[in-house]
């Protein structure tokens, strides 16, 4: 087995090596000699093993939590770049200078923002999402991961997607799709890390010893396999040159645009919504000490989900060339997906009945209702948005963009949170998270930032697309484009200001975990009822 | 019929058809009373298996390890 993991990668190493050699473009040639060096370490280190005795396989008996130890160091270490890029891009566009003329074209904001977006979607909530499935299927199916150490191998791939995703946007390789700028050669590599997720997932799902499948699984479920259909279609491309980063996308027009913003409404459906559901449903449950309200009207919560959701996409191309009839369609059923929204957000939130006091002396807890509570405004907030007339308005300016912070930072950021902080002393071994006060502190500080977010950025949304309509009594437009961007100054300002504690309250919880960490060891969580190996 | 009107005209009527009453299937099966208990014991599923903490190797009789949890305090919905 050795013997051809050792071809394989010296046949990896030798061709990213002609790859550097012959590359087209810069992105291609850096990503190569990435590919290179990596395959070459991997080719040494698997040589330094061969022939030594094979240490025997861990037990069947104990839950496979290294991969997630892993993942919850990763989401952690995501985080942080991603807040903090953020927070530096949010000064760009209060101070232009910080585009630095020395760093162009590197440190311009047009590079630096799909970094931040994808690293605080793709690497923060991925990794969240990826440790936290792997986390609840296996205590939701009583047995360990399936695959062996193919788990592990999810865990590197995708942090291998993530170093060329970005490195690829500083470099200028992007195939300009929002949320899916990866060119193609990241594509397939993530096309092929995301199928074995899914077979890693699907089967512990399908050795698990609890006749029924957990809904936290229905939800962590759809969100693997939706994502890889639509990673697929959006991304249906043909390389200019199997040696450069440049490809060409098969739809053109409308048709791209429609595919991309079903794929991009999508995105936000299954991957921040259905996935972060799944966490909703185990972690909020396990926090409280009470099952979930209502396992009806979770399913229930499950199916309307999933019908409705991919429907949505339409409505980010209003007023464009796609036929009113489609975008009709994408407000209805936006406006529709109220509907689940609320009734997971009121699942999750009743589950605390008759603990309702557990908001006063646990800030985990804490964190989660807030989460829930952000959730559903942004679930509000977006189907209002969708109305076509609403959209008038709100398109383009900067309302959009509050909308989805509130929705990534308040429900995704803070429900991950929780989940670090609920996870961390359990994968370690720990009683409890080493301070309680801080993470009070961190749940203040990240609730101050993103109201300080949100707020500036409904004022100056509002203000702009107001500014953008305003006519003369002569009919001609009262602004020039210049005069809202120097009137959102301060709102911008105030913004970053907010981005900077969110990141500070992220710092807090580095160290709380870097303390619960230290002092401990790793963990073995056993499978209950289950007979040892021989 | 070129393709897009052949695949409209079938998404329109049959596809239609069978993606709502699969959905009002689902919705329906929820509430089905014969499902009650399986409903119940699903959602106590989190309670179990979870025996974190390495001493708990099904040794010890006071802890609860491999004990199924049925039932919560005061919980009656499903």
């Amino acid at each position: 087995m050795n013997y051809v993991k050792l071809i394989l990668l010296g046949l990896v190493a030798l061709v990213a090596a002609i790859g550097a050699n012959w590359a087209r473009d810069l992105a291609y040639q850096v990503h190569a000699l990435l590919v290179m060096v990596v395959a070459f370490g991997m080719f040494i280190w698997v040589l330094r093993g061969t022939d030594e005795p094979v240490e025997p396989a861990p037990p069947s008996t104990t839950y496979f939590d290294g991969v997630i130890r892993a993942g919850v160091i990763a989401t952690a270490f995501w985080g942080i770049a991603g807040f903090l890029v953020g927070s530096f891009i949010a000064f760009q566009l209060a101070f232009p200078e910080l585009n630095f003329d020395w760093g162009q074209p590197f440190t311009n904001f047009g590079r630096l923002r799909p970094l931040h977006t994808s690293a605080v979607i793709f690497a923060f909530g991925g990794n969240a999402l990826i440790a936290t499935s792997f986390y609840v299927v296996q205590r939701t199916s009583a047995v360990r991961l399936w695959g062996g150490k193919t788990a592990w191998f999810v865990f590197w791939g995708y942090q291998l997607f993530i170093v060329l995703a970005a490195t690829g946007y500083l470099l200028g390789a992007t195939q300009s799709k929002e949320y899916a700028e990866p060119e193609w050669y990241v594509d397939i590599w993530l096309t092929i890390v995301w199928v074995t997720y899914l077979a890693v997932y699907l089967g512990t799902i399908i050795n698990r010893r609890e006749k029924h499948i957990y809904v936290a699984n229905w939800f962590f479920l759809s969100f693997i396999i939706t994502v890889a259909m639509l990673h697929l279609v959006n991304n249906l491309s043909i390389p200019v040159s199997i040696w450069g980063s440049k490809s060409v996308q098969i739809f053109s027009g409308v048709q791209d645009a429609m595919t991309q913003w079903w794929y991009g409404h999508n995105a936000v459906g299954f991957f921040l919504t259905a996935g972060f559901l799944g966490m909703m449903y185990y972690f909020v449950p396990k926090q409280a000490q009470r099952p979930v309200y209502s396992y009806k009207l979770s399913i229930v919560h499950f199916w309307a989900l999933i019908f409705l959701y991919i429907w949505a996409g339409p409505h980010h191309l209003h007023y464009t060339a796609l036929p009113d009839w489609a975008s009709t369609l994408g407000m209805v059923f936006s406006i529709i997906l109220w509907m689940p929204s609320w009734g997971g957000m009121i699942n999750g939130l009743m589950t605390l009945q008759g603990a309702w006091d557990k908001l006063r002396t646990d800030p985990i807890m804490r964190m989660f209702v807030l989460s829930l509570g952000f959730y559903g405004m942004s679930t509000f907030e977006g189907p209002m948005m969708s109305i076509r007339a609403v959209n008038s308005l709100s398109h383009y300016t900067d309302w959009t963009i509050g909308h989805v912070h509130s929705g990534a930072l308040g429900w995704n950021g803070m429900i991950t949170f929780a989940c670090l902080y609920y996870m961390t002393p359990r994968l370690w071994g720990r009683e409890k998270m080493h301070s309680m006060a801080a993470i009070s502190w961190h749940f203040w500080l990240a609730t101050l930032g993103i109201v300080l977010y949100a707020a500036s950025m409904w004022v100056t949304g509002i203000m702009e697309g107001l500014m953008w309509r305003e006519v003369d009594d002569q009919g001609f437009l009262v602004n020039a484009f210049a005069d809202t961007v120097s009137a959102k100054l301060p709102m911008y300002i105030v913004r970053g200001t907010g981005g900077i504690l969110f990141l500070s309250g992220a710092l807090v919880m580095c160290w709380n975990m870097w303390m619960t960490i230290r002092g401990g060891a790793p963990a073995t969580a056993v499978v209950p009822n289950s007979t040892p190996a021989e | 019929m070129d393709t897009y009107s052949l695949l409209r005209e079938i998404a329109d009527s049959w596809v239609l058809l069978a993606m709502f009453s699969f959905f009002v299937g689902a919705g329906l099966w929820a509430f089905l009373p014969s499902q009650s208990n399986a409903r119940r014991d699903a959602r106590m599923i989190p309670f179990r298996n979870d025996m974190p903490l390495k001493n708990c190797a099904q040794t010890c009789t006071a802890c609860t390890c491999g004990h199924r949890a049925t039932k919560s305090e005061g919980a009656e919905n499903d």
